[in-house]
């Protein structure tokens, strides 16, 4: 379209004041991060990296960091299963029929996650599974669902169901179609699933917060009470960490589409 | 019927979300009327409390702020986006794209950092001799909106932005031919093209903002209480169960409503990206 009809002052201006809006005030962490001083604050005298080494040596940070990874890896692992079994399906039967059930896997994204969280609170006590492990991944893995159901069926969308027919019409049972047809080809929309899947899991807070205590302490739940308690450069130097890790993981997911595109 | 094994594919999905995400939201709308007694009690508080109409209003208020703010800087970067030539409209999508991944909780931490009392941006002021005193600008109102428009605009952007490049560019290279100037293209030929993607955004960042949590906490102070602020505070400070759950099932109500008024707009499944 360029060329033609650009956009005008008015139209690029608003746009770079919005881009600078939203990446200045996150860049702004970096200096902070590596101040030389004990509080919150640019640097003064020299660059320092004492506030990454506090956190990089503290039990408390690492065990989080730890525990964040393995229920997130967890959630991610539950998530795709179902997520594309799910897609695979829906996709396999008529629209019409599974309409109810592609309406319910997108709930989590619509239904806010306070709403979720109280009543897990409450469904969780009986069951026993409030500060555990295994209930902050059924709920992490739940709610991670959605995403693995839209990116798998993005690529089912763009998959020709005749190659599904021709290996059933040569005797091929649903495990093998399955296996052999169509995970192959659907496998870099069920790695991007997974990242998006990974980061849910790995930055959810609210539903930590009612169904999480002392045992399950992630992440999130660190970074929660040291902003609301108490604010120094340790706490700039998990969000530069939080940031570059995000990066990388975008990264990966971009990495993995280019390599399915040129294949 | 050979369709039964592929329903058995469905069938995990199916099983955990309705045993462990349809039960628990419906064990929530059930409290709100057995808690402390069966009946409505809960849901007259509605009409009687002024606390909870106050609470009400100011969610209703900051969210209807928020996503014409959204909307109006979305709009910006999408449209130049549409516009732009192939080089620059990868970076301009990195300036959407990155900041909608990084988590709420750094982006919440950044905006405490340079709005505080001591804050980079009051300090700066201070210095430069603009100010006197530290302006009020986090721990109130004005810091959730600067914090949750932050967060929205992406948010704003996808949906418009996929609604303008279904624009045919010849129409706009035809009113040029035809003697528009820029801004006429805009408001006659593109503005009105690009209307259901603004209103798709619009519905997807109120419904947003509506149950939002994390942000309006953080820059919000608790003096500034939004619904989910408030029911958290029911609940976990409070014990008060059935009023947090009372409240929990009209935002539920709320959003439902709101996307049932657009369903006719608003394409939910594109609107996700479903590709259905």
């Amino acid at each position: 379209m360029h060329g033609t009809h650009g956009a005008g002052p008015f139209g690029r201006g608003l746009a770079w004041v919005t881009a600078l809006y939203l990446v200045l005030p996150i860049l702004i962490v970096l200096p902070v991060a590596l101040t030389d001083q004990r509080f919150l604050s640019l640097p003064k005298e020299g660059l320092s990296l004492q506030h990454f080494h506090t956190v990089l040596t503290s039990a408390e940070w690492l065990g989080s960091i730890w525990q964040s990874f393995t229920i997130a890896l967890a959630a991610t692992a539950l998530s795709v299963v179902a997520g594309t079994l799910c897609a695979i399906g829906c996709w396999r039967i008529s629209r019409r029929a599974t309409d109810l059930v592609r309406l319910l896997m997108l709930l989590p994204l619509i239904i806010p996650s306070i709403v979720y969280a109280i009543g897990l609170y409450r469904y969780f006590g009986p069951l026993g599974l409030l500060d555990r492990f295994l209930g902050v991944v059924i709920a992490h893995g739940v709610t991670g669902i959605p995403y693995v159901v839209i990116t798998v069926s993005t690529a089912l969308a763009a998959f020709d169901p005749r190659l599904e027919q021709a290996a059933r019409g040569m005797g091929a049972s649903l495990t093998q179609t399955l296996r052999w047809v169509i995970l192959p080809r659907i496998a870099p929309g069920i790695f991007s699933g997974a990242i998006f899947a990974f980061i849910h899991s790995w930055d959810e807070l609210v539903m930590v917060l009612f169904i999480a205590s002392r045992d399950v302490f992630t992440l999130p739940r660190r970074i929660w009470d040291g902003i609301n308690e108490n604010l120094d450069p340790a706490m700039a130097a998990v969000a530069v960490l939080l940031i570059l890790f995000t990066l990388l993981l975008l990264l990966a997911d971009r990495a993995l589409r280019r390599r399915s595109e040129s294949a | 019927m050979r369709l039964t094994g592929w329903w058995l594919l469905i069938l995990p999905a199916l099983l955990l979300v309705l045993f462990f995400y349809v039960a628990p939201i419906v064990q929530v709308l059930a409290i709100s009327i057995s808690e402390p007694e069966p009946g409505f009690g809960n849901y007259e508080r509605l009409l009687t409390s002024e606390g909870v109409q106050r609470v009400i209003l100011t969610t209703l208020r900051i969210c209807l702020i928020t996503t014409f703010l959204a909307l109006l800087l979305g709009y910006g970067i999408a449209y130049a986006i549409t516009l732009a030539s192939p080089r620059a409209r990868g970076f301009w999508m990195l300036a959407v794209l990155v900041p909608l991944w990084i988590s709420v909780l750094v982006r919440a931490f950044a905006w405490v950092t340079l709005l505080r009392r001591q804050g980079l941006v009051n300090n700066t002021l201070m210095q430069a001799g603009v100010i006197t005193e530290p302006l009020p600008l986090v721990w109130n109102e004005f810091g959730i909106l600067v914090g949750m428009v932050h967060y929205m605009v992406p948010f704003a952007v996808l949906p418009m932005l996929a609604s303008m490049r279904e624009i045919d560019p010849r129409l706009l290279a035809a009113a040029r031919g035809l003697g528009a100037a820029r801004a006429q293209v805009f408001r006659q030929v593109f503005l009105p093209l690009s209307m259901p993607g603004v209103i798709a955004a619009g519905v997807l960042v109120f419904i947003f903002s509506l149950g939002f949590y994390i942000t309006p906490a953080i820059l919000g102070g608790g003096k500034t209480l939004m619904v989910a602020e408030w029911i958290s505070l029911q609940i976990l400070d409070l014990i008060r169960w059935g009023l947090g759950t009372m409240m929990a099932t009209v935002l539920v109500l709320a959003i439902l409503l709101t996307l049932l008024v657009f369903s006719r707009v608003v394409d939910l499944r594109r609107m996700f990206g479903t590709g259905g």
